[in-house]
């Protein structure tokens, strides 16, 4: 049995670019670009995130099967954030008109 | 064979040996798969299957941390600038490097690297997670001590109390969950590391060490979204 090998100088280039976003998200932190702050902020933790698992933890080379059950994950969170806010974020649509 | 290699340790047992039945395989594999690819793709794939319960696990809390802050964006940017943002970042440094570690500990399996390089990663592995808590149990202890812990003693300074109280009590959750999983991590990788001590990793069967391995970065994630969200929302805020 023998999976994907892959060269240390990937895992040292994917360490270099996860530590690269980490001074990069806390040099944005102090420049105030309004609501862009948390877009910024939360882009740079999500390719953070995505390079640990394609390279790190090999989904890159895994089964089509082991892609959907790792996206399947992330794709519940969402419903879970988008269904949740879209009760909080219209409540005040209604506000004195249903009462 | 061993007396032209004087000191020479055949592996364990390459071959399975004959006589209960069947024809020989890998000493490791379970008769209940067809060959070692199979088994590691199984065993690959119910860790992904844990991990996705775990990403629901933190994804309520997540959600509440949401919800929370969209009630007191200025509340909750406030009480974020009380963290210690060096301790933050120095941790976030710590995690990826021993994310680093831990895919070469891997690597080292993989590619039947000697018993030493396998542990030498693998306990390298620890010894930053073990740094991270470390500095957590620092954090913690100054949070105690400057009465920011949510309950009857938390005392605020600041423009919004309540929702301070909040984020402590969402920061405190979701850091010790997250830190229950580092302690938890340890644990595995003690026995990981025991196991690769008893030269059981080799290129024909790493699956224990590749499974810890996919656990490990886990947590290094959690704590990619956490340091951001936790300590960086009210810098540009009292920079103003």
């Amino acid at each position: 049995m023998s999976g994907h090998v892959a060269p240390k100088s990937m895992y040292y280039a994917v360490f270099a670019a996860l530590i690269l976003g980490t001074a990069l998200t806390v040099a944005a932190a102090f420049i105030d670009m309004g609501a862009l702050n948390n877009v910024v902020m939360l882009a740079i933790a999500v390719t953070k995130a995505a390079l640990v698992v394609l390279f790190f933890m090999h989904v890159r080379w895994g089964t089509r099967l082991t892609w959907v059950v790792a996206a399947s994950g992330f794709f519940w969170l969402l419903i879970l954030f988008g269904l949740t806010m879209q009760d909080y974020l219209t409540r005040g649509w209604v506000d004195g008109t249903w009462r | 064979m061993s007396e032209a290699h004087p000191g020479y340790q055949p592996p364990p047992v390459a071959i399975h040996p004959p006589g209960h039945g069947h024809t020989p395989h890998h000493p490791y594999l379970q008769h209940h798969f067809d060959n070692m690819e199979q088994q590691a793709e199984a065993s690959t794939l119910g860790m992904w299957t844990f991990l996705v319960t775990e990403i629901m696990f933190f994804g309520g809390l997540f959600m509440a941390y949401l919800v929370y802050r969209w009630q007191s964006p200025l509340g909750f940017q406030e009480a974020s600038h009380h963290l210690n943002i060096y301790w933050g970042a120095a941790n976030t440094a710590i995690l990826i490097i021993s994310s680093l570690t831990m895919a070469l500990a891997v690597r080292a399996a993989q590619t039947s690297q000697p018993v030493r390089t396998q542990i030498g990663w693998l306990v390298s592995t620890m010894v930053l997670g073990a740094a991270f808590l470390g500095i957590k149990a620092i954090e913690y202890s100054d949070k105690f001590r400057d009465h920011i812990v949510p309950g009857p003693y938390f005392q605020w300074e600041g423009l919004y109390p309540k929702p301070a109280e909040q984020f402590y009590s969402l920061y405190f959750a979701m850091t010790g969950l997250h830190a229950l999983h580092m302690v938890i991590g340890l644990g595995i990788m003690a026995v990981i590391t025991w196991m690769a001590s008893r030269k059981t990793f080799d290129s024909e069967y790493y699956t224990p060490v590749e499974v810890a391995g996919l656990y490990w970065h886990f947590v290094d994630i959690v704590w990619i979204f956490l340091f951001p969200l936790l300590y960086l929302i009210g810098r540009h805020y009292h920079a103003a």
